[in-house]
């Protein structure tokens, strides 16, 4: 792998970000609404007081100052302040970062641990009874949208379930307990959204391993080592998955913008105190400077995962070149 | 109900004949808050009510955790900061005021030590000042003395336009001075009938100054304490994320004796109103939702849950339709809705009492709002047993095609109502939001009838109360016949409430549409009642003259009520929780217990 590429590839990441934040920035300055907007329908503050506010903030200032002053900040590290919780917008996002990277990260995990055995597994028997039972489950599984099968559990394991297998529907960051109490509640109260958001990834992903196996394990390669004599199971593993896998693996780190887009719903339902819900109201409150910060995490963690699937690529497949 | 019967009323409750309740219900059939009720009776000498102590529990603490859901978690815990309710509420688990409201409007004293009133003379005769005794021996949570100092503190911090408060309006108007250590007086610059603003209620909340003291005017966002406060309520502050969670234990010094019972307080912020809801009724996982703006029919079910039931308390929320007394459709100097022009149909009393006649608001809290909102004559609005009885609301089609058909209205082949070229056509709007659309078709439909054409509009809610000065379709601009909204009133006294029909409030292209005075009705006769009831000192005159200002709105059909809201939250069914209209959530937090 080339110096040079890397160098390439990091330099691109400037201008796309530079887009991404002008686009955001427009896009959120044209549309209506104001963080302030509370005060207006309260009749005991009087109208001075909000344009007071406003003038304060800066929020009457020319769209492309506000702009520039904030890429100005923003170059030099300063983030600036959310309107509605007067916080450093830094401080807010890095308190709720943890949340979301835990949440994202077992639920990817999930999905990786159902989809590949349950892949492989349904391309060396195709057409068979379990890759039939496998395929169905997998495509009601990615056709059904999170905020659906969240609220489905919710009815099911919160509601419905008997007194023993309940659980919690309300995240909560600080659960009380210590030890393993503490843990035990956590994983309680992780498993729905994890559930949710890897079951849906995990079912997309199943039919991206099962057909990459498919592709694979047809080649003239794989019936060479099986006539060698290699036991079955060695051929699968080491011969077709580890092929197979390459692709899949790019996959996985280019379908992770989904599972955050994902995960902002997921986090809004069960009220998981991450960067998604912070997202949404922020959104909803106008705080402009607060969605631009979490937008730009996202835009940085998409561009982020984009590169390591071309890196990772490379490496897996030595045959692809950098120039 | 004239000056002197209101005297004799008065006069009447000083000879113990009639009881505070009674008269506050007389005045509230007329169209008067209880606040300000109470009110008039303090200016009288007669002293505000103590309300029977309810709280059972014999010691601190020992309740164990508290939990409640505020669907939309606080995002600030200083109080002069608050942008939103949930924000205040956060703030008043650790901040209080010098006075609470509670749910029948009267003041009930918090880190003052009595109500002022006429009959110690801490309320002075002219109207011009109000003196509060501090209660003693109250201290910060960190242990230092709470003082007069800390109240004019307060004042200084508010009122400086560069601190950037939310609470500016209710301190930047008034003067504050210490008298002594445990004494502050509040002075007004004209006589003020309604003294208890500042210091009271939800913007009321004292800050210590020895912890904001440094970072007053344009430091104000860089006190530590805005994000740990340090006040001197029931709970000591543990923990706070933004928007998700705010958390506290017990203050083992707390100022009122065996309170708090609860050991600690978790406020859990974000997810929808329908999911909080069900915590509470169905699951029982929390112990207290805020603002359930959940249909009725959902609450319900979830009430089967059996782990707690729905708490309604009357405030100032009324769903209304205004009727615009200006042209929308003509453009005059690059605004519509000018006050140059009238509007060519709306402006006959005939048409006006038709559009009311045609409301059928009792099929709308039937079938659309059900607990969540009672059908109301009335603009000013108080709980249920206090709502007047002199203003009337009718459904009649009948009558209003008589009432149009009289005016010279007749209907065309298209079976719309005409007269001199102009048609009886409306555009009526709304925001989004589902009860609201249903209930701009039952108006769409009763007008029909009557042979009134009704173009129905919804309008995003961030665009329709936005005041996005280059928006055609916010609420301020109401570049339409007709719109419906709710409206609050926050403060429990109806003369700022009653600004928003004055003539200079007309919301105009000139003042950015940010007047108050949206419908743009102008009338005399309003505003020099009003004008003279916000320096009347006399009580009973300003009294009759407020009772007059309601009456000229509702029966001019300026706005025509629909249904009042009260405040709905959902409540664990062992918890005891007083709600008050007229106060935060929280306003009451450390009284809450649970039975056993």
């Amino acid at each position: 792998m080339s110096r040079q590429y890397l160098i390439r590839r990091l330099l691109i990441v400037v201008p796309s970000m530079l887009g991404i934040s002008l686009l955001l920035f427009t896009v959120l300055a044209l549309a209506p609404g104001d963080p302030f907007g509370e005060l207006a329908s309260n009749p005991a503050v009087p109208p001075e007081v909000r344009a007071a506010l406003r003038a304060k903030f800066g929020l009457d200032d020319p769209v492309w100052s506000r702009y520039l002053h904030w890429l100005v900040a923003m170059l030099r590290g300063d983030w600036g302040f959310s309107f509605v919780s007067r916080m450093n917008v830094d401080t807010l996002i890095l308190q709720r970062l943890p949340t979301t990277l835990v949440v994202i990260g077992s639920a990817q995990l999930l999905a990786i641990v159902v989809a590949l055995p349950v892949g492989v597994l349904a391309a060396t028997k195709p057409y068979s009874l379990f890759d039939q039972i496998a395929n169905t489950l997998a495509f009601i599984g990615f056709s059904l949208p999170t905020f659906f099968t969240g609220l489905l559990l919710i009815l099911v394991f919160s509601i419905h379930a008997p007194e023993w297998m309940q659980l919690p529907f309300v995240y909560r960051a600080d659960v009380a307990g210590t030890g393993w109490r503490f843990y035990w509640e956590h994983v309680r109260q992780s498993i729905m959204p994890v559930m949710v958001l890897g079951l849906f990834q995990g079912a997309s992903l199943v039919r991206y391993v099962r057909s990459a196996v498919l592709d694979v394990i047809r080649l003239d390669y794989v019936t060479t080592a099986r006539s060698k004599g290699i036991g079955e199971r060695k051929v699968i593993i080491k011969h077709v998955v580890r092929t197979a896998l390459i692709p899949v693996v790019t996959l996985v780190a280019l379908q992770m913008p989904i599972v955050f887009g994902g995960a902002i719903v997921t986090e809004q339902i069960f009220r998981v105190p991450g960067i998604g819900s912070l997202l949404i109201s922020s959104i909803l409150a106008n705080d402009t400077p607060v969605v631009m910060g979490v937008t730009f995490v996202f835009a940085c963690l998409v561009v982020f995962f984009n590169l390591m699937a071309d890196l990772i690529y490379a490496w897996l497949d030595p045959r692809i070149a950098f120039r | 109900m004239n000056e002197r019967e209101l005297k004799g009323l008065i006069e009447r409750v000083k000879g113990g004949r009639l009881s505070r309740r009674g008269f506050v219900q007389r005045l509230a059939a007329v169209g008067l808050t209880a606040p300000m009720a109470t009110q008039i009776l303090a200016y009288s000498g007669v002293a505000m009510a103590q309300p029977k102590p309810t709280y059972k529990p014999t010691k601190r603490g020992g309740g164990g955790p508290l939990k409640v859901l505020w669907w939309q978690g606080p995002t600030l815990l200083n109080p002069h900061f608050a942008v939103g309710t949930k924000d205040q509420d956060g703030s008043r688990l650790f901040y209080e005021p010098l006075a609470n409201w509670d749910g029948d409007g009267n003041l009930k004293p918090v880190l003052a030590a009595s109500i002022p009133g006429r009959e110690d003379g801490t309320l002075a005769a002219d109207g011009k000042s109000v003196t509060w005794k501090l209660k003693q021996g109250v201290t910060w949570h960190d242990g230092k003395p709470f003082t007069a100092d800390d109240v004019v503190f307060n004042w200084e911090y508010a009122k400086n336009p560069a601190t950037a408060s939310t609470t500016n309006g209710s301190y930047k108007d008034v003067k504050v001075e210490k008298v002594d250590q445990y004494t502050v007086k509040v002075i007004f610059d004209k006589p003020t009938p309604f003294w208890a603003d500042s210091f009271v209620g939800t913007r009321g909340m004292i800050i210590p100054k020895h912890l904001f003291a440094d970072y007053m005017g344009d430091k104000s966002r860089d006190a530590p304490t805005n994000l740990k406060p340090v006040g001197t309520g029931p709970y000591l502050f543990k923990d706070f994320k933004p928007g998700d969670m705010v958390t506290g234990v017990i203050n083992p010094n707390y100022h009122q004796p065996n309170r708090p019972y609860f050991d600690s307080i978790e406020m859990k912020g974000g997810g929808d109103a329908v999911s909080a809801a069900r915590a509470v009724l169905q699951t029982g996982e929390f112990d207290f939702a805020w603002n359930m703006q959940v249909e009725d029919e959902i609450l319900l079910r979830l009430e089967k849950g059996g782990k707690g039931h729905v708490v309604i308390s009357p405030g100032g929320n009324i769903e209304h339709i205004q009727l615009n007394s200006t042209d929308p459709s003509k453009e005059v100097d690059g605004e519509r809705s000018s006050l140059k022009t009238k509007h060519p149909s709306l402006n006959d009393t005939a048409v006006r009492q038709a559009i009311a006649l045609l409301i059928d608001k009792d099929s709308v809290e039937k079938h659309i709002y059900g607990r969540t909102g009672q059908a109301t004559a009335n603009f000013v609005n108080n709980p249920e047993r206090f709502r007047s009885k002199t203003t009337k609301y009718e459904f009649n089609v009948d009558k209003a095609n008589d009432l149009l058909e009289k005016a010279g209205w007749k209907k065309g082949a298209d079976g719309i109502r005409a007269k001199d070229g102009v048609k009886l056509k409306y555009i009526f709007q709304s925001s989004i939001n589902q009860p609201r659309q249903k209930t701009q078709a039952i108006v769409k439909q009763a007008c029909q009838k009557a042979g009134i054409d009704i173009e129905v509009k919804a309008v995003t809610a961030s665009v329709f109360f936005s005041s996005d000065v280059a928006n055609p379709d916010t609420y301020t601009k109401f570049y339409c016949d007709l719109q419906m909204y709710t409206t609050t009133m926050t403060q429990p006294d109806p003369e700022v409430f009653l600004r928003q029909f004055l003539s200079n409030e007309a919301a105009t292209k000139e003042n950015k549409w940010q007047g108050l005075n949206i419908t743009r009705w102008q009338n005399k006769e309003y505003d020099e009642i009003h004008k003279a009831a916000s320096v009347e000192l006399d009580p009973i005159k300003r009294a009759s003259m407020l009772i007059k200002l309601n009456e000229l709105a509702v029966n001019n059909q300026v706005v025509i009520a629909v249904v009042a809201r009260p405040g709905v939250a959902a409540v664990n069914s062992k918890l005891v929780a007083q709600m008050s209209g007229w106060d935060n959530n929280t306003w009451d937090l450390q009284d809450w217990y649970k039975e056993a």
